[in-house]
């Protein structure tokens, strides 16, 4: 038998190898972050992408760089996630932030919320994004054009 | 005692470190330990008098009185997502 071919398991692993709150190097895999929450119970699954943007206050940007205090960031986001799923109740999350470098496009922070029902995805989702904008710890230096560079603030 | 400083982003250009330690007498609290590594002078001087930090990887307050290897961080505004 060939094991290299045409075994389904690696979709599985990566489900169950996808932890609630996660802060990675790593490009994130959208599909997986949704793949991770789906069940047949969940009816409304809520999906929200943070993206690198191509400017800021009018100044074109040719790229960021997200700083974190890691160890703490992780703590963080895990407590974030899980006062967002105690506020939610039956359902999944995960949460994913991306720190490095990272181009135009690029995804900075996946979360994915699923449920029986749309309400209570779209708070939690909406509720993480704020506070991971709050209390995160996490930074962003913006690159220019120009070759320049600033920390946001 | 030893307190471990880490820093962050536009705090870690400032002082040109990401981490380092300063020794600072017994019952010191984490605003007595900030105004220590102020005090260095340098970069070290433009941080601000009260920035927000966290003990030990949790966010604390400025008049927590700090620990023997206490692990210091100074935090700039957060900027994730």
């Amino acid at each position: 038998m060939n094991s290299h071919c045409c075994h389904r398991w690696p979709v599985v692993d990566l489900q169950s190898a996808m932890q609630p709150a996660l802060i990675t190097r790593e490009a994130i895999d959208t599909a997986a972050v949704l793949a991770a929450v789906s069940a047949p119970a969940h009816g409304a699954v809520a999906l929200f992408l943070g993206t690198v943007r191509e400017q800021n206050d009018g100044r074109p940007v040719s790229g960021m760089r997200y700083d974190s205090y890691e160890a703490m960031a992780s703590d963080v986001l895990a407590e974030i996630v899980a006062e967002a799923a105690a506020t939610m109740g039956e359902g999944e999350i995960v949460a994913v932030h991306r720190i490095g470098e990272l181009s135009i496009g690029d995804v900075s922070v996946a979360i994915a919320a699923a449920s029986p029902h749309r309400a209570p995805a779209f708070d939690a989702a909406r509720y993480i994004i704020e506070e991971i904008k709050l209390r995160l710890p996490v930074w962003k230096q913006e690159h220019y054009n120009d070759g320049s560079q600033r920390w946001l603030a | 005692m030893r307190i471990k400083f880490l820093l962050f982003a536009l705090y870690r250009d400032l002082v040109g470190a990401e981490e380092l330690e300063l020794v600072v007498p017994p019952g010191s609290t984490a605003a007595d330990a900030v105004t220590a590594l102020r005090a260095r002078g340098g970069g070290s001087s433009r941080l601000p008098e009260r920035p927000v930090v966290a003990i030990n990887r949790i966010y604390a307050g400025l008049d927590e009185i700090l620990s023997d290897n206490d692990e210091l961080a100074l935090l700039p505004p957060v900027a994730g997502g």
